[in-house]
C-alpha cells in the first residue's frame, strides 16, 4: 500500500481560504446535529399522532396514518431528499415557490429536517403503535369506565405507559438519525459527510480525512445512547419485566 | 399552480430503456448483496456464537463497527481504500457490489444469530446424542430451522437494502437513481423523472412488503 501519511492535515489551510481543514470538520459536526436535532424533534411529533390515530376506532384517520406510514417507508431517504427539494416547490403557489426557489435563507438546512423528519416520523409511528398495543386492553376499558373520553384515556392513561414502554426501540431511531442525516450532503446540507467528501478531494488525505469524520459519528451515536439510556432509566415501569433488570 | 400546468409525463416514455438499465443495476445489487450478505452474515453469527474467544470478538466488533457507521461513509470508504490495497481503480459498480456485501453481511449475522438462538436447546442435544459433529448438527439441524424462522426478517432486511442501494449515487455508479437524475437532465424535467423513480420504489417495496406479511403468516413453525 502506497500512502503518504499526514496526521497533521486537520492544522493546515485548505486550498482557497483561510480556515483550516479542522474548521471544516466541525462546521460539518453543527449542522449534523442541527439537522439530527430538528428532524428528531419534528419525528417525535409527528410519528406520536400518526402513530395514535393508527389505533384510533376511526376508519378514515387509521387508513390515513397508515398511507403516511407507509408512503415514508417504501421510498428510499435519498429519492425522498430530491422529492422535497425538486419536486415540493413545484407545488406550491407560484409567488411562494418563487420565494423558496430563490429567496428561502437556508432552504438546504430546513429542506433536510422536513425530510429526515418526515421519513423518522414512519418509524416512531410504528413504535407508539406498537406501545399502545402492547398494553392490556383493560386498561382502556378502565379509562372509559372511570368517564373518560376517548381523548382523554389516550391522554391520561394509554399514552403516558406507552412511550415509557418504547424507549428502548426509540434509542435505536435516535441513533439512526444521526447515521441518516449524513444522505442530506446529496441536497448540499454542509453536514459532516459532505465536508469529508470536499475535504478527501481538497487534501487528498482521505484516510485520515474518513478517520476523523467516522469517529464524529462514533462519539455521536455513542452520545445518543447514552442520553436515552438515563432517561430509559428514569422511566421505567415498576412491576414489568425491564423493571427488574 | 405552476406544477399542473406544466406537469409532462410523456417525457417518461422516451426514457425508458435509459431507466430500465439503471434498475438492472439496482436489482442486481441487491440480488448479490443479498446472497452474499446471508452467506457471510451466517458466518459471521456462528463465529459470534462460537466458543473460540478471539473469533467471537473479531466478529462482534466487526459488526458492531460496521452498525454504528452510516452506510454512506462504509461506500465513500470502500471506494477510497480498496485501489489502495489492490493498486488499481476499481470503478464505482464492483466498489458498490463489495461494499453493499461486507455492509449487509453486519446486518444479517445479527438476523441470522437470533435465528440460531431461536431454535431450542435440546435440539442441538439431539443431534450431539445421534453422534453427530458440529458441522453436521449446524448444518442439518441448526441453521435449515433459523433460516426457516428467520425468513420474513431477512426479507424485510433486503427491502431495506433494495432502497439503501439508491446512495451509491454518492460514488457516481448508475443505478435507478443515477438514471432518472440523468434523463431528468437531459429532457430538462427533473420533477418529471423524479416522481416516477419514487413512483417504482414505492411499488417494489410496498409489494414485497405485503408479499413477506403473507409469508410470515404461512411458514410459522407450529409448537
Amino acid at each position: 500500500m502506497n500512502y503518504h501519511w499526514n496526521w497533521g492535515i486537520f492544522l493546515e489551510q485548505v486550498k482557497a481560504g483561510e480556515e483550516t481543514y479542522l474548521d471544516w470538520l466541525i462546521t460539518g459536526l453543527g449542522w449534523t446535529l442541527a439537522v439530527s436535532l430538528m428532524a428528531w424533534v419534528l419525528a417525535l411529533l409527528c410519528g406520536s399522532v400518526v402513530g395514535t390515530l393508527r389505533t384510533a376506532p376511526h376508519r378514515g384517520a387509521a387508513f390515513a396514518a397508515t398511507a403516511w406510514v407507509e408512503t415514508f417507508r417504501n421510498i428510499p431517504l435519498l429519492v425522498q431528499m430530491f422529492l422535497w427539494f425538486f419536486v415540493a416547490p413545484e407545488l406550491l403557489p407560484r409567488d411562494l415557490a418563487l420565494w423558496v426557489k430563490q429567496d428561502m435563507p437556508a432552504k438546504e438546512f430546513f429542506t433536510a429536517v422536513i425530510c429526515l423528519g418526515l421519513f423518522t416520523s414512519s418509524r416512531v409511528a410504528e413504535q407508539v403503535r406498537a406501545g399502545i398495543q402492547s398494553l392490556p386492553r383493560g386498561q382502556h376499558m378502565a379509562g372509559l369506565a372511570l368517564g373518560f373520553t376517548l381523548p382523554q384515556t389516550y391522554r391520561f392513561v394509554i399514552l403516558p405507559m406507552a412511550f415509557r414502554i418504547i424507549v428502548p426501540p426509540l434509542t435505536s431511531e435516535f441513533m439512526n438519525i444521526f447515521k441518516n442525516s449524513s444522505v442530506a450532503f446529496a441536497i448540499g446540507v454542509l453536514e459532516l459527510t459532505f465536508q469529508a467528501r470536499q475535504m478527501q478531494e481538497d487534501s487528498e488525505q482521505g484516510i485520515e480525512t474518513y478517520l476523523a469524520v467516522t469517529l464524529l459519528y462514533f462519539i455521536c451515536a455513542f452520545l445518543a445512547n447514552r442520553g436515552m439510556a438515563w432517561i430509559e432509566k428514569r422511566s421505567r415501569v415498576p412491576g414489568l419485566i425491564a423493571a427488574s433488570r | 399552480m405552476s406544477f399542473f400546468t406544466s406537469f409532462d409525463p410523456s417525457v417518461i416514455a422516451p426514457s425508458l430503456p435509459f431507466l430500465w438499465s439503471g434498475l438492472l443495476f439496482t436489482l442486481k445489487l441487491t440480488l448479490f448483496a443479498m446472497s452474499g450478505g446471508i452467506v457471510l452474515g451466517t458466518l459471521l453469527a456462528l463465529a459470534r456464537l462460537s466458543s473460540i474467544g478471539p473469533l467471537s470478538l473479531a466478529a462482534t466488533w466487526y459488526v458492531n463497527l460496521m452498525r454504528s457507521i452510516p452506510l454512506l461513509m462504509v461506500i465513500l470508504w470502500f471506494f477510497l481504500v480498496i485501489p489502495l490495497i489492490t493498486g488499481k481503480p476499481l470503478g464505482a459498480e464492483n466498489s458498490a457490489l463489495i461494499t453493499f456485501t461486507l455492509f449487509e453481511a453486519a446486518y444479517y449475522s445479527e438476523i441470522m444469530r437470533a435465528g440460531i438462538q431461536s431454535v431450542p436447546r435440546g435440539q442441538a442435544w439431539a443431534g450431539q446424542a445421534l453422534g453427530m459433529n458440529y458441522r453436521q448438527i449446524m448444518a442439518h439441524i441448526v441453521l435449515p430451522q433459523a433460516f426457516r424462522n428467520m425468513l420474513p426478517v431477512l426479507l424485510t432486511q433486503t427491502i431495506i437494502l433494495f432502497q439503501d442501494t439508491s446512495l451509491v449515487y454518492a460514488i457516481g455508479a448508475k443505478d435507478l437513481l443515477k438514471a432518472a437524475e440523468i434523463a431528468g437532465k437531459n429532457y430538462n424535467r427533473p420533477v418529471e423523472m423524479y416522481l416516477f423513480v419514487a413512483l417504482i420504489y414505492f411499488v417494489i417495496c410496498f409489494a414485497l412488503s405485503r408479499l413477506v406479511k403473507r409469508l410470515q403468516a404461512r411458514i410459522a413453525i407450529i409448537r
